[in-house]
């Protein structure tokens, strides 16, 4: 099926971000870098665009092209996006921004990076419809902070992604609209809910992409699509223009193929905004500061850095391949330098009741605003409450009407110290443990999830499997810690094997050090090539 | 904004009435607090009844009954505050202006869309909160309150709920004396910060109409009801009273002690027709010297000073009346509306058990958190109130009627203050501004802010009529001239050359 397709016209000419000593195209192979950044652009899509950007050995037009041309082949396939932009506005976009270079004016840090954007996020110019078909052809009169901040600095919005209806789900199945497929496998699915942004970034569809994450939505796609996901802590990034799941819990997050684009992607979101409450006035480091290339590393360059693998995160009920590629992961960093130990956090197995009784509460309520009346579908009735119930009864998807009945019964009369209380207690405590777990150890590490991506439809009708696979990340959320996930190996499973993603969990704010210690991995990990045979083939390359 | 157009729906028309309280003619019909000299509650007019007055035997008979029992009545005040912009987002709100002309995403409720507070409400919550001699909660937070209604976008309030901002609390006040006299102290049970709701309109309401259909193009031929945002996310702070009230009387002096004191403090404009001051009332009644609470009746569309006390007295007779013939179980749990034509309470829903809007800490805003300093700087800069006017009025040797009346409107409180200051005598001061003055300003339907006259020369012509340059008909003559056009007392005397020849 794949052999059909064509190599897109300008790929020849751009590389595929893959962690591979022998890439097959090498953008810089014969320029020389004109900027004097202390690490090289090729460990990073996005600096590499600029570079060649600058350089003039690539316009943003013909880079826009080879990837809108690698979209048009691939997306049949794998079903990333809800809503593609307009090609000859993207092309527009881009080619302004060759006419800004030519009369050498400045472009923004970002500018021709083409970014994805989940599309529980809401963007001025395309439909937002969370994935739901209450929502079907909604068009916000406004764009998410994070989304104008990528605009802002030249990025090139490409389309919306597909997603668990409003989040919720673990394998983009919930979504209202479409399934998304695994680009490593496609009979797989690409996790979630932030899976068509996993996806999109994994296919090479786009070179960074926006998602969100409220119990691993960002980082368990990530594992499943070989890509790196960054969870940024509570509060560094705005949530304004992010369609509320679980205020509490939620935060949008960064794809890349690399640690250093998803850095780049995090720090030009980052920062307080006026219009989030609950975003954090702290200064946004420079992440980019702390990127070194591979060659110009010391033998040990993470000496005495301390690193905590979870214990209960490779107990039983974890796939053995993961088990080992985690393993393989940790004997790396201690060969990197790290001190290694094992942490015990006796409160883990805790995390997933009291999540999903947390996120399903404030779903029942954040999701009260889909009532048909201003804007989305709307059941057509003379009666009000009629209206209520047709119009949420045929807007909503089972999983989101289950947890909206679940929140709502948590939160009842009588039931709220049990449940909701509760919770809250448990997540007082899960965040106590990790606090002491992170005063001992400088990262926390563990799988990203328990299993590599399972099969389409495998976990659809056992709700609960499902939930189970989230056991690795949403302890993070309840705590609010940042986590970053990055390939590190591979099980079993696919044509070539399924990509396993490590998950690094840093102090609150600290996500400098995941980006670091990230970056560092990633650099020094040798043997794996982490783009999917879809794309190689596509590409007519090899590993 | 197209994509977002307001709907129209059909609403059963039992669903209307919350909203149609406050928006209605009825608002507008029924105001009676127009004249400068009703400003007491009690003072204002009372409307002659519209319909059959009871028969006066029948009265009797239930002032009789009404002897035999006691009421207990409490007080939920909703107060919109007079903030230049609304709780969480930037619009601002002016009462009367087109529908859905002052809204945003963030009032809207659109997806995505993030409350910020406007701090200007805490400062105005703190000033009510030691105003009516609260303590604050250092630490307080907001909550979302949830329930379904097309006026509410988000689907929830947010409101405070276990830890509201101001707590155990009181009010003085003093009863005029046409009835009876007497100071009064109210407990506070809460002061609680909250956003208001939108409001339905129905069709046949031309004032919006142009606009209206605009905004409904697509379902105009079923537009019996939309939906105006305006008022939504408008900051509200609702007082809870203790059940200390006995009498309408009571009640409504309290919402009118109230309404001075916001005014006072400059939080809000207080204003019952336009909703700015809105009273639900809770009402039971028991048999004199027992101590168990009767049911308790919850009336509302109270639009008026007037209204809370006719509202509160029939509402008792009814009670008592079911009371006294052995039919006690029919005072059920209910909300009745006051119905200003009829005269009377109807049922406007029965409470069947209690509505559940669990309530959670609202997630998007951070806890409110307050400091010494602050609550100390916004102490030190709290108004003279009422109840401290009237005591120093008091103390001046005025008459507890002189003393609600000037005390009673902030402006005229600082006009005789003015004139005090400049020297004036106390007693011929408050008689001049009760007097002529507001005689005049009743003519003119004028404000005393809008009068020329400044108390300076107020006090320059009382100290002239004392002190003989000038005759007390002359000064009469003086003052309507200074109040339509200004000038000096000395400037008019030398003009028209009108010492007195002594």
């Amino acid at each position: 099926m794949l052999s059909t397709i064509q190599p897109p016209r300008y790929l020849s000419r751009f590389p595929l971000r893959g962690r591979t000593k022998s890439r097959p195209f090498h953008i810089l192979s014969s320029a020389q870098p004109v900027t004097k950044t202390s690490f090289a652009a090729d460990q990073s899509q996005i600096l590499s665009i600029r570079d060649s950007l600058l350089n003039r050995h690539l316009s943003a037009v013909e880079l826009t092209h080879s990837y809108l041309d690698r979209l048009k082949q691939t997306e049949p396939h794998i079903n990333c996006f809800l809503h593609v932009s307009d090609p000859d506005k993207v092309l527009k976009q881009a080619q302004d921004i060759d006419d800004k270079i030519k009369r050498n004016e400045e472009v923004g840090p970002l500018a021709g990076v083409l970014v994805a954007i989940k599309d529980n996020i809401c963007t001025a110019d395309m439909p937002s419809t969370g994935g739901s078909y209450i929502l079907e052809g909604y068009r916000p009169p406004f764009d998410a902070t994070a989304v104008k901040r990528l605009k802002d600095l030249g990025a090139i919005v490409v389309g919306k992604t597909n997603l668990d209806e409003f989040g919720m789900g673990s394998t983009t199945e919930a979504s209202a609209f479409k399934v998304t497929a695994n680009p490593w496998d496609l009979s797989r699915v690409p996790g979630g809910s932030s899976g068509g942004s996993a996806a999109s970034v994994s296919a090479r569809q786009c070179v960074v992409s926006l998602g969100s994450d409220t119990g691993g939505s960002v980082r368990q796609p990530a594992s499943f699509c070989g890509v790196v996901g960054l969870k940024p802590t509570y509060g560094r990034v705005s949530r304004f223009g992010l369609m509320a799941y679980a205020s509490s819990l939620d935060v949008i997050g960064c794809f890349g193929s690399s640690v250093a684009d998803t850095g780049i992607l995090l720090h030009a979101i980052s920062g307080h905004d006026s219009l989030d409450a609950t975003s954090s006035k702290r200064e946004v480091p420079d992440f980019t500061s702390q990127f070194t290339s591979a060659s110009s590393l010391k033998s040990r360059p993470l000496e005495g850095l301390r690193v905590g693998l979870i214990r209960e995160t490779v107990d039983a009920g974890v796939d053995s391949g993961v088990k080992s590629a985690i393993e393989g992961a940790a004997t790396h960093l201690e060969q990197l330098g790290c001190v290694l130990k094992e942490v015990s956090l006796p409160s883990f197995s805790l995390g997933l009741p009291a999540y999903y009784i947390l996120a399903s509460s404030e779903s029942s309520s954040n999701l009260s605003r889909y009532d048909g009346v201003r804007y989305g579908n709307q059941a057509s009735s003379d009666e009000l409450n009629a209206l209520y119930e047709e119009s949420r009864a045929k807007g909503f998807g089972s999983e989101v009407k289950m947890r909206i009945l679940m929140g709502t019964y948590a939160l009842s009369a009588g039931y709220y110290d049990a449940y909701y209380k509760r919770a809250q207690q448990v997540r007082t405590i899960i965040r106590k443990s990790f606090k002491a777990a992170l005063d001992e150890n400088d990262i926390l590490i563990s799988p990203a999830a328990p299993s590599a991506a399972y099969k389409i439809g495998e976990k659809k009708n056992d709700p609960l499997a499902m939930y189970a696979g989230d056991i690795m990340t949403v302890n993070v959320n309840l705590a609010g810690l940042p986590a970053l996930v990055l390939p590190c190996g591979f099980v079993e499973g696919g044509a070539v094997g399924l990509p396993v993603g490590l998950q690094i969990i840093g102090a609150a704010f600290d996500e400098e050090k995941l980006v670091k210690v990230g970056h560092i991995f990633e650099q020094t990990l040798e043997g794996y090539n982490f783009v999917p045979p879809l794309i190689t083939d596509v590409g007519g390359a090899s590993a | 904004m197209a994509s977002t157009l307001f709907r129209t729906i059909q609403i059963h028309p039992f669903l209307l009435y919350p909203t149609a309280l406050f928006s209605g003619r009825n608002g507008v019909l029924y105001c009676t607090m127009k004249s400068s000299q009703t400003q007491t509650a009690t003072q204002e007019k009372q409307q002659p009844p519209k319909v059959k007055v009871p028969q006066h035997a029948l009265k009797k008979t239930v002032d009789k009954i009404t002897r035999d029992y006691e009421a207990i009545i409490g007080i939920e005040t909703h107060v919109q505050l007079s903030t230049l912009t609304k709780a969480f987002c930037s619009c601002p709100y002016n009462y009367g202006s087109q529908p859905n002309t002052s809204i945003c995403p963030i009032c809207m409720g659109l997806p995505g869309a993030l409350p910020v507070l406007n701090s200007k409400v805490i400062e105005f919550a703190v000033k009510l909160g030691l105003a009516l001699n609260c303590k604050l909660s250092l630490n307080s937070k907001f909550d979302r309150k949830q329930y379904f209604y097309p006026d509410l976008p988000k689907g929830y309030q947010i409101s405070q709920f276990d830890i509201p901002i101001a707590t155990g609390g009181y009010v003085d006040l003093d009863l005029p004396l046409e009835f009876g006299g007497g100071h009064r102290k109210f407990g506070i049970t809460r002061v609680h910060m909250e956003e208001d709701a939108g409001k339905l309109l129905h069709s046949g309401n031309e004032d919006y109409s142009q606009e209206i259909i605009s905004l409904t193009s697509i379902h105009s031929y079923f537009s019996k009801h939309t939906v105006d945002l305006n008022r939504a996310g408008v900051p509200l702070l609702e007082i809870v009273s203790e059940p200390d009230m006995r009498t309408g009387i009571e009640a409504a002096e309290y919402a009118a002690e109230l309404q001075r004191v916001v005014r006072y403090l400059g939080i809000s404009n207080g204003n019952m027709q336009e909703g700015s001051l809105r009273c639900d009332v809770n009402v039971s009644i028991r048999p004199v010297g027992q101590s168990e609470f009767g049911t308790k009746v919850e009336i509302k569309n109270l639009n008026s000073f007037s209204s809370i006390n006719r509202a509160i007295d029939f509402e008792i007779s009814r009670q008592a009346l079911l009371h006294s013939q052995g039919q006690s179980d029919q005072i059920v749990q209910e909300t009745r509306l006051w119905e200003e034509g009829a005269q009377k309470t109807v049922t406007m829903r029965k409470k069947e058990g209690l509505s559940d809007y669990r309530y959670f800490p609202e997630p998007d805003l951070p806890e409110v958190i307050l400091t010494h300093e602050y609550v100390d700087s916004i102490s030190n800069s709290l108004p003279e109130l009422p109840e401290a006017k009237r005591r120093r009025y008091e103390k001046m040797g005025l008459s507890m009627q002189d003393v609600l009346f000037l005390a009673n409107d902030m402006n005229v409180a600082e006009y005789f203050d003015a004139t005090l200051s400049s020297g004036a005598d106390i007693k011929l001061a408050a008689n001049w501004i009760m007097g002529d003055i507001a005689a005049y300003m009743k003519n003119e339907k004028l404000s005393i802010n809008d009068i020329k006259l400044t108390p300076q020369e107020l006090a320059e012509l009382i100290a002239s009529i004392k002190s003989g340059t000038i005759s007390g008909k002359i000064g009469k003559e003086i003052l309507s001239e200074l109040l339509a056009k200004g000038g000096t007392v000395k400037g008019l005397i030398e003009e028209k050359d009108l010492i007195q020849a002594s």
